[in-house]
């Protein structure tokens, strides 16, 4: 990535980022069940998901192809429903690829609230979708070492 | 200033040996007359005559609504219907009404007791009395009518309702004082405010509240917005209506209960038990003067506690503070009494969370445990999507209710709209003890 490239996307930092759909539910049956029904009837696609869940409740997060909509249909069905940021880092898919980015992260005092990660279609490199603290700061260490952060749109799209 | 000096005055001894005398008069005049009475008292193993210190009323059996209903409508009266100059009734909200009576001489011992209530608070014959209290089968707006004029005050019969002509009253008749629930007279604060009349310039000097439970604040709230003195008053129509007792304005703290015509106690509302001065438990009324429907040791539900120090008003009358609850909503969890509304109040401003929850009481061996279900709102996330985030909100309302009431309780954070509602009285609490 070029120095141009590093200055616009850590200066103007929104492209770099993705947005992830959090949503609360009570951790009893058909809960997840009534998430996906809304989801497929609005005709939205899931790209990711991970869900974070206690003995009470969890929170399920998504990344979808249409997070206006997606917001939309799930409160009108009353659910509560938050837009978050995050970012999504391509890594290739073998030993040490996920360590690679934590190094540098760690290195650079950087703090990771959770994260999730899933494999690419074509199967070569991997996706971790990463919740920071200070997302562009994480955007541009990440990006100053080489790595390639994924656009929303093309996670969306993807 | 006190209405009638001489009995509301009594040496504590002096008043007594009359409620003695005449609660002696009463037993028996309920065990001759009314077969409820006949039969639940030989249930008890009690006599009319075994009642020989003031301190044998305990030996007398409770009477709850449930039976004035089982009695419905005249069946617990004592006199003849020709004997019988007015008819009050309950909403019958929560049930079939109860309907009370009085004689000629029932009437005037109200209006006394008005009457009485009305100097406590400061007024004379030279006052105003706008009576916002409703006119009809319920009893505040007559009880509160009758005492006005037998005070000899001159009463504005305005009743309930109608709250634009009720400013303009107050701003033309220039009335002193002020009748009504505390909701109303905030009410009225508010309504004036819009219509752009200046709520703090009014001649109002002093309000008569009551009818409904309200707080400190809601008093400091209306004293300000209506630049008066808010005064409490309690009564209920099964024990006669409003003046009952009320607060004096010397003192402002506990109302002075009537003693020379009610005896009151205050009872464990599970056991029964009768409780000392200062503990907090339901009130329980015995009339000692009513003719037509006298009642003897009957559970009013409401939650407060007897002050037993002497006032400065120098009125010998004790003293029944703020009714806080209603026992029918009161919980005991691990001895201590626990009541919805106090829950709420923990609650309540905590945006992250809807004013909807829910109480489940249960009992994992021998401890009783107490999960709290609260609703999330939509601003569940508006500081973080974090589970530990949510984990240390439920934390952090366990410690503000262990803070509060001094229980422990589990929060748990449930889905919107998980919960019943409820179109009228909201029922919060599922007690799985009892099944």
């Amino acid at each position: 990535m070029t120095e141009e490239q590093i200055a616009f996307y850590s200066q103007g930092g929104k492209p770099m980022k993705v947005e992830q759909i959090s949503i609360f539910l009570e951790n009893k049956p058909g809960s997840l069940e009534n998430v996906t029904g809304i989801l497929k009837d609005a005709n939205i696609n899931i790209r990711t998901l991970s869900l974070a869940d206690t003995t009470d409740f969890g929170i399920l997060r998504l990344i979808v192809n249409d997070v206006n909509t997606s917001i939309k249909v799930l409160k009108e069905n009353g659910l509560r429903v938050s837009r978050t940021t995050v970012v999504a880092v391509e890594v290739p898919d073998r030993p040490g690829g996920l360590h690679s980015i934590l190094e540098v992260l760690s290195k650079n005092g950087i703090n990771v609230e959770y994260l999730y990660a899933f494999v690419e279609k074509s199967g070569q490199n991997a996706v971790i979708i990463f919740r920071f603290d200070a997302p562009d700061a994480a955007i541009d260490v990440l990006l100053k070492n080489g790595f390639t952060v994924m656009p929303g749109e093309k996670l969306y799209a993807f | 200033m006190i209405y009638n000096e001489e009995f509301e005055t009594l040496p504590r001894e002096v008043l007594e040996s009359l409620q003695l005398k005449r609660l002696q008069q009463i037993v028996q005049r309920v065990y001759h007359t009314v077969g409820f009475y006949r039969k639940t008292f030989d249930e008890a193993g009690v006599k009319p005559d075994d009642i020989k210190t003031i301190s044998d009323i305990r030996r007398l059996p409770f009477t709850a609504k449930q039976d004035l209903r089982d009695n419905y409508p005249f069946g617990l009266f004592t006199v003849p219907m020709s004997s019988i100059v007015r008819l009050h009734a309950s909403s019958g909200t929560t049930g079939r009404s109860v309907v009370v009576g009085y004689t000629k001489r029932d009437i005037d011992t109200w209006s006394e007791l008005m009457a009485r209530c009305f100097v406590a608070a400061g007024l004379t014959k030279n006052d105003i009395i706008h009576n916002a209290y409703g006119y009809g089968l319920f009893t505040g707006g007559l009880g509160a009518h009758y005492g006005a004029e037998k005070l000899g005050a001159s009463v504005i019969p305005i009743s309930g309702g109608n709250t634009k002509r009720q400013i303009m009253i107050l701003q033309d008749f220039g009335p002193t004082a002020i009748c009504c629930t505390p909701s109303y007279a905030l009410n009225l604060a508010e309504q004036g405010a819009a219509m752009g009349v200046d709520m703090q310039s009014l001649k109002l000097r002093v309000g008569i509240f009551g009818a409904e439970p309200w707080s400190e604040q809601m008093r400091d709230e209306i004293e300000n917005k209506l630049n008066l003195t808010a005064l409490n008053i309690y009564g209920l129509s099964e024990i006669m209506g409003p003046g009952v007792s009320m607060e004096c304005l010397e003192g402002r703290q506990g109302m002075h209960v009537f003693e020379d015509h009610f005896i009151v106690e205050v009872i464990h509302p599970e056991t029964g038990e009768l409780l000392p001065y200062g503990e907090e438990g339901e009130l329980v009324f015995t009339t000692i003067t009513k003719e037509a429907f006298p009642l003897i040791r009957y559970r009013t539900r409401d939650i407060s506690r007897l002050i037993a120090e002497p006032c400065r008003c120098g009125r010998s009358h004790i003293r029944m503070d703020r009714v806080t609850g209603r026992s029918d909503d009161m919980l005991i969890i691990r001895g201590v009494n626990v009541f919805p509304s106090q829950i709420e109040a923990v609650l309540m401003g905590v945006t992250e969370i809807e004013p909807h929850y829910q109480l489940i009481v249960d009992r994992s061996g021998t401890m009783d445990t107490l999960e709290v279900h609260v609703e999330v709102s939509e601003h569940i996330f508006s500081d973080s999507d974090e589970v530990r985030y949510l984990q240390k909100m439920e934390k952090r309302l366990s410690k503000d209710i262990k803070e509060y009431l001094g229980i422990t309780a589990k929060v748990k954070l449930v889905e919107p709209k998980s919960l019943q509602r409820f179109e009228g009285k909201a029922s919060r609490v599922i007690d799985k003890r009892k099944m």
